[in-house]
């Protein structure tokens, strides 16, 4: 994120609802570019996203945090709207703009009062194919990317402890590596990888427009084809080959550091959407946690009192297969191995005995209520679109309300059987410290 | 060039004024026989109901013994009615997928509800079952304790925690302001069961209260559900709170805080403005170019954009009901607090100084009006909105007002402002920060 919120957890799950309550229309200019409009006029705004199909899986090694790297300069301008412009020209137009960066793709976006949107169209053009790429800038903005992972991670204890249980469960694929790149990577890029990188990625082949709002479908599309026609192809990208093998045994990580209190991260190799048993797997996220009445909150913090917090969260919106996390906080004076046991524990009742079928009537009512209420808001609807485009397609939004609606209690079962057991799993434990070495 | 840009903005500034039109976002405002203030916002676009509860019952309601009061009494509100265990209220919401949220703040106390309309009986049911009947179970109140200790405890991990509660302290002083919402483990361990029950007897009424509602339900549904409701909420005579007015600190106030981290967490700042000052709308525009614009701002570019310093810097003014403050803050790694430390005073000590550009200032009214409207772009910014405008009495039209009180802000009132309310001698500084490599060189208070 070039600015504030989430950075590897842009976590929007619960994007859902039905496709078809907007209009919504897709488009391919011959250079490959594709366009998806959502037409919604209950407020006179608009947002523009552009979300290229590149992210950290696909860095090279040694060059981890290049994806992230490269979407800050992409505010740092071209020849013709330069350094500090772009954001500046959006807010002077009642706009807001930002852009993030995630483990599969990059997104860019623009707020704006419907008769402003071409603005936002204008820039997009001109920044996919114009990026100057300052030395200068590139070395001064390589430090502010470190003070930001300073703020993050290194000064964030459970975050700490995010990045070491990811580069655990992983070996082979770069689902291994930190969004934002581990320090002394960052420190290594210059402008010539930057530049190879955004030559690669950043073409009309390889980009989706989501435009959502109050906007006239043709009206919208003159302005793209007058910016985006001329822009050639790019060359094209290659997917990321690497599988990660299965896991044949329980890994472990510890990380000592000054901290409050004891953490359990845990992880379980899981499928992504649309495999068959993502769904199930969504559902019984939703029977472990997302409300006070859900399992992990009501045995692990209500009734033993032995955590401050008990989550759990199923990212099945990935490209690769990902994983499947519990976690929880100890209250204090508490073991944290009692916590862990604790989360297992839930496991294996789920693992022994289905859900009843009003817990997962529960889980399947509250992903639906997320979806319309999601609808709500034009920039989440455009993430829904966009989200589901680059996993293979929007109209997957369809498949995935179908997927969730046949869940069955003894499909919830059967995926926890399957994934949730101790040669699929990575735990992580956070032991506060007083003092710690930091990383530099 | 700065000319040109002017004539562009204020043009495109009227178009925004023409378009805005066709999109009336309106609220029918009615007060009940028991003193309820009733907003609505009727739009049947999508099936659900925003609802938002606002009670004058927060901080400054609080003795500071029982500081935490507010706080608590609000977590326990869904912890159990006379009719409903915590249990039943958690899984009857979740069950439709809805969402209550109870949160009180410094000045008063937010009860949400965001729903299907399929299900706005029911959840409606709930949300006056909490509101009115909530029961106070002696073994809710131990638990709900110790979770709120519990996550002071865990906060303490993050330095900006740290640096906040240090700062508030510092510039309110024993002003209820200066304190933490949740109080502290000491004075939550004075706070009773009869203290909650007295505080929520006292304090939520409905002639001390605004409701407002947004979304898919007809003036005569919200009235049907009123009626069934909320029906026999009377109305009571609401205690008296005398508001002491916080002195403000003189001269300069150092607060350094060790902690084992990469980063120095700064944050400076003193008193500020309450919400109802006249003076909110030149400060609004003043902050905007200062640190509140993002990259459009001073701070932003010299310390982020130009520098590399850190990857956020911004300044704000809480301007709460009775008083407010404002605060600098940013993070930087510990060999350049220093250097960090002097621009933020360089940045003040000039616009305390001298005026702001032509273009500046258009930019920032640019913004500050156009952006307006994404702040009533969805059902729940719509029902927050009415509920806040009510509370501080800006007016029903203040959505028709505000850009003429934006547009009306001129170069003088902006020096003027700055140099009233920011100091680049005068401060509150709180550090967070291994404090042998930021070697800071304020010595401490």
């Amino acid at each position: 994120m070039k600015y504030f919120g989430l950075l590897f957890t842009l976590v929007f799950f619960l994007v859902s609802g039905n496709a078809g309550a907007s209009d919504v229309t897709e488009y391919t200019l011959e250079n490959g570019l594709k366009i998806i409009l959502i037409e919604e006029h209950k407020a006179p705004v608009v947002t523009f996203q552009v979300w290229y199909r590149v992210g950290a899986k696909d860095e090279p090694a040694g060059r981890s945090g290049l994806s992230h790297l490269l979407e800050h300069m992409m505010f740092k301008g071209t020849p013709k709207y330069g350094p500090s412009v772009l954001s500046r020209t959006v807010q002077k137009n009642g706009g807001t703009d930002n852009a993030y960066t995630t483990k599969d793709y990059t997104v860019y976006f623009e707020m704006l009062s419907s008769d402003r949107v071409a603005l936002a169209v204008e820039l997009e053009a001109d920044r996919m194919q114009n990026l100057t790429l300052d030395p200068k800038e590139t070395a001064s903005e390589r430090n502010v990317v470190m003070e930001e992972r300073r703020l993050r991670y290194e000064d964030d204890p459970q975050n700490a402890l995010f990045e070491e249980v990811m580069a655990a469960a992983y070996k082979v694929h770069p689902y291994q590596r930190p969004v934002i790149g581990w320090m002394s990577d960052l420190k290594n890029i210059e402008r010539e990888a930057l530049f190879k990188y955004y030559k690669t990625y950043y073409a009309p082949g390889n980009a989706v427009i989501v435009v959502a709002g109050d906007i006239d479908g043709e009206e919208m599309m003159k302005h793209i084809r007058a910016a985006f026609d001329d822009v050639p192809r790019g060359p094209e990208s290659e997917a990321v080959m690497s599988r990660e093998p299965d896991q044949r045994g329980e890994r472990r990580v510890i990380l000592k550091r000054e901290a409050e209190l004891p953490y359990v991260l845990m992880v379980y190799h899981t499928p992504s959407f649309p495999d068959e048993d993502s769904y199930a797997l969504e559902v019984l996220n939703g029977i472990l946690s997302g409300g006070k009445s859900t399992r992990l909150y009501q045995s692990i913090v209500y009734d033993k009192k032995i955590a401050l917090a008990a989550d759990a969260d199923y990212s099945g919106f990935s490209k690769n297969p990902y994983v499947f996390f519990l976690a929880a906080t100890a209250a204090p004076g508490k073991d944290i191995k009692d916590v862990e046991s604790a989360l297992l524990l839930e496991i294996e009742k789920i693992q022994e005995i289905p859900p009843s079928e009003r817990e997962v009537q529960k889980a399947k009512n509250q992903i639906e209520s997320s979806f319309i209420m999601g609808q709500d808001s034009i920039f989440i609807q455009a993430m829904k679109y966009g989200t589901f485009e680059m996993l293979g397609g929007w109209k997957l939004i369809d498949t995935y309300v179908e997927g969730i609606r046949k869940v069955t209690a003894e499909d919830v079962m059967k995926v926890a059987k399957k994934y949730f057991h101790e040669e699929n799993r990575t735990v992580g434990i956070l032991v506060p410290e007083k003092k710690v070495k930091s990383e530099e | 060039m700065g000319k040109k840009r002017i004539l562009v903005s204020l043009m495109l500034a009227a178009c925004w004024f023409l378009s805005s039109q066709a999109f009336a976002i309106d609220s029918t405002r009615t007060v009940l026989p028991n003193g309820l203030i009733v907003l609505h916002s009727e739009n049947h676009n999508l099936p659900i109901v925003m609802v938002t509860l606002i009670v004058r019952a927060g901080q400054v309601h609080e003795p500071g013994e029982k500081a935490g009061l507010a706080n608590v009494t609000a977590e326990l509100l869904s912890e159990g009615t006379k009719a409903r265990s915590s249990k039943e209220i958690s899984e009857a919401l979740d069950f439709i997928g809805a969402s209550l949220g109870i949160s009180a703040g410094a000045d008063y106390t937010t009860l949400t509800l965001s729903v299907l309309k399929k299900d706005i009986q029911k959840g409606f049911d709930i949300f006056s079952d909490v509101l009115l009947h909530p029961s106070f179970p002696q073994e809710e109140i131990t638990r709900v304790k110790e979770l709120i200790k519990g996550s002071l405890k865990h906060r303490e991990e993050d330095p900006s925690f740290l640096a906040g509660r240090a700062f508030r302290k510092e510039v309110f002083g024993t002003h209820p302001y200066g304190r933490l919402m949740e109080g502290s483990a000491e004075t939550i361990d004075f706070i009773t069961r009869e203290d909650m029950m007295q505080f929520h007897s006292a304090y939520f009424l409905p002639n001390n209260a605004i409701l407002s509602v947004a979304g898919d339900l007809t003036p005569e549904e919200l009235q049907g559900m009123l009626q069934q409701y909320l029906n026999e909420w009377k109305k009571a005579v609401v205690p008296l709170t005398v508001f002491g007015k916080p002195a403000g600190k003189p001269g300069r106030s150092v607060l350094k805080i060790e902690k084992d981290l990469t980063q120095a967490t700064l944050m400076l700042g003193n008193l500020g403005i309450r919400r109802e000052d006249p003076d909110y709308y030149a400060v609004s525009v003043m902050n905007y170019i200062l640190g509140g614009g993002g990259f459009s701002s001073r701070l932003m570019r010299s310390i982020r954009d130009e520098k590399g310093l850190a990857y956020d810097v911004q300044s704000f003014f809480a301007a709460q009901k009775e008083s407010g403050y404002y605060q600098i803050s940013l993070q930087t790694k510990n060999e350049s607090a220093n250097t960090a430390l002097a621009e933020i005073i360089t940045q003040v000590k000039r616009i305390t100084a001298e005026p702001v550009s032509d273009e500046e200032l258009s930019e920032a009214k640019s913004f500050l009006t156009g952006n307006f409207l994404r702040r009533l772009d969805t059902n729940r910014k719509i029902a927050d909105f009415f509920a806040a405008v009510e509370f501080y009495a800006l007016g029903l039209d203040y959505r028709t007002n505000y850009p003429g009180y934006i547009n009306a802000v001129t170069k003088e009132d902006i020096l003027r402002v700055a140099r009233k309310y920011l100091s680049a001698e005068q401060y509150v500084l709180a550090v967070v920060a291994d404090q042998k490599k930021a070697g800071l060189q304020y010595p401490e208070k």
